[in-house]
């Protein structure tokens, strides 16, 4: 599935705000095609906010978000969230239908007729396709949320704590997906305590 | 216009599969309905004429059941930020939602008032007013509940309050639609079935844009 191209993302002096409290401020990160961006930082230190941020889930306080994607500078929220690929807290994973009907809706819901099977194959979930997702474990439901990144085909990965629940062969194909999504000019954008064996640049959040 | 459809087949599904809101609804109508006569006796005459707003209160409460879960799953496991991140507005994937209360909880009722109205002893004069007004005004019902789901969304407990936000607003369509099979059992024409039909038109051309507005604050918060 072609992705659309992207150049860079851009935060500048950015403020995030919540209840009152300035969870973090002045914060400036660049990202371009084929670059990995870690956030790392303690809990509560704002690594889910910036990520909404980042989405235009939020509004920032303060500062500015800048996309430039096909020549063009995208800096209104709603503009910017149709390049976005989300993995977030949550796997958004409705447990009364089956992984093959999870992603059929998503490409459906993005426009795609594309074969459900092949992204379902691509994370090991071919044999529970049709299984409904209640019975799926935490690590399974992980994969099938990588699975709906694949059908969505967004440049754009906003990524929060992907690897959590995965096993160690789980982390071995997310480690492929997020390689080869670098490779074909994506960016990815994510926050994780673990390691990556992927090269990266390391934003830390105090 | 597909993610529209593809948004909306979703919907119906879970709402098959998760419990059956259609069913419960129904189950819920046919107790209150059943339970009226207990209350106000035998009396096959006053049954008769309170029939409409008994029917049409019934049917309001009845589809208040589902409205709690009609966003705040999605709210709870993630997928609507997955929702607000596709292709189409917040102001679509509204009215998606409440097309889908309208199939799986308004539709049935409607449906299933008839049967219902036969055991209140209704008039057969104010048969087809009664099915014509709930087919008009239930569309209002959920679409006004969809408000109240999303003003409700982020809100702990949020079912408990969404009745005191939803029941006030609806109150003339059952105001305007009881009056109808009311009047149209004694033979008097009005203009309630045209206030019905402006204010369900009203509220359903509203809707999607006042959840969505609501939605936007929720997912912010």
């Amino acid at each position: 599935m072609n992705v659309p191209a992207v150049d860079f993302i851009a935060a500048d002096r950015l403020t995030c705000s919540r209840a009152g409290r300035v969870v973090f401020g002045d914060l400036t990160l660049r990202a371009r095609s084929g670059q990995l961006v870690v956030i790392e930082g303690a809990n509560g230190s704002g690594k889910t906010s910036l990520l909404r941020l980042l989405a235009g889930l939020l509004e920032p306080t303060e500062g500015s978000i800048v996309l430039k994607a096909e020549d063009v500078e995208h800096s209104d929220a709603e503009e910017r969230r149709r390049f976005v690929g989300w993995l977030g807290h949550q796997d958004a994973v409705k447990p009364q239908m089956t992984p093959a009907e999870t992603v059929r809706f998503f490409a459906r819901l993005h426009g795609s007729t594309g074969n459900s099977s092949d992204p379902l194959k691509l994370v090991g979930l071919k044999k529970m396709a049709d299984l409904p997702c209640q019975y799926l474990s935490a690590g399974q439901k992980k994969r099938l949320a990588l699975a709906r990144l694949q059908v969505l085909a967004r440049p754009l990965w906003l990524l929060d704590e992907p690897l959590a629940a995965l096993d160690s062969e789980g982390k071995v194909l997310f480690t492929s997906l997020v390689t080869a999504h670098l490779a074909s000019g994506g960016i990815a954008i994510m926050a994780t305590h673990e390691p990556i064996e992927v090269p990266s640049d390391r934003l830390r959040l105090s | 216009m597909m993610s529209f459809l593809a948004l909306l087949t979703r919907d119906l599904r879970l709402a098959v599969r998760a419990g059956g809101s259609a069913f419960l609804a129904l189950a819920f109508f046919a107790a209150v309905v059943t339970l009226v006569p207990f209350g106000i006796g035998a009396d096959s005459a006053l049954l008769a004429r309170t029939a409409a707003g008994i029917l049409w209160v019934a049917a309001v409460l009845a589809s208040l059941l589902a409205f709690d879960r009609l966003l705040q799953l999605d709210m709870e496991d993630g997928s609507l930020d997955l929702l607000a991140l596709g292709p189409i507005p917040l102001e679509a994937i509204a009215a998606a939602k409440g097309l889908a209360h309208w199939l799986t909880t308004g539709l049935p009722l409607v449906l299933l008032s008839p049967v219902l109205a036969v055991l209140l002893n209704l008039p057969s004069r104010g048969f087809l007013a009664l099915i014509t007004s709930l087919a008009i005004g239930t569309p209002a019902l959920s679409a006004i509940g969809t408000i109240g789901a999303a003003l409700t969304i982020s809100v702990r407990r949020g079912g408990l309050i969404l009745p005191l936000i939803v029941l006030p607003l609806v109150a003339p369509a059952v105001i305007f639609g009881a009056g109808f099979v009311g009047s149209t059992i004694d033979g008097i024409q009005n203009g309630a079935i045209w206030l019905l039909s402006a204010f369900s038109l009203g509220a359903v051309l509203l809707s999607p844009f006042a959840a969505a507005s609501a939605i936007r604050i929720a997912l912010s918060g």
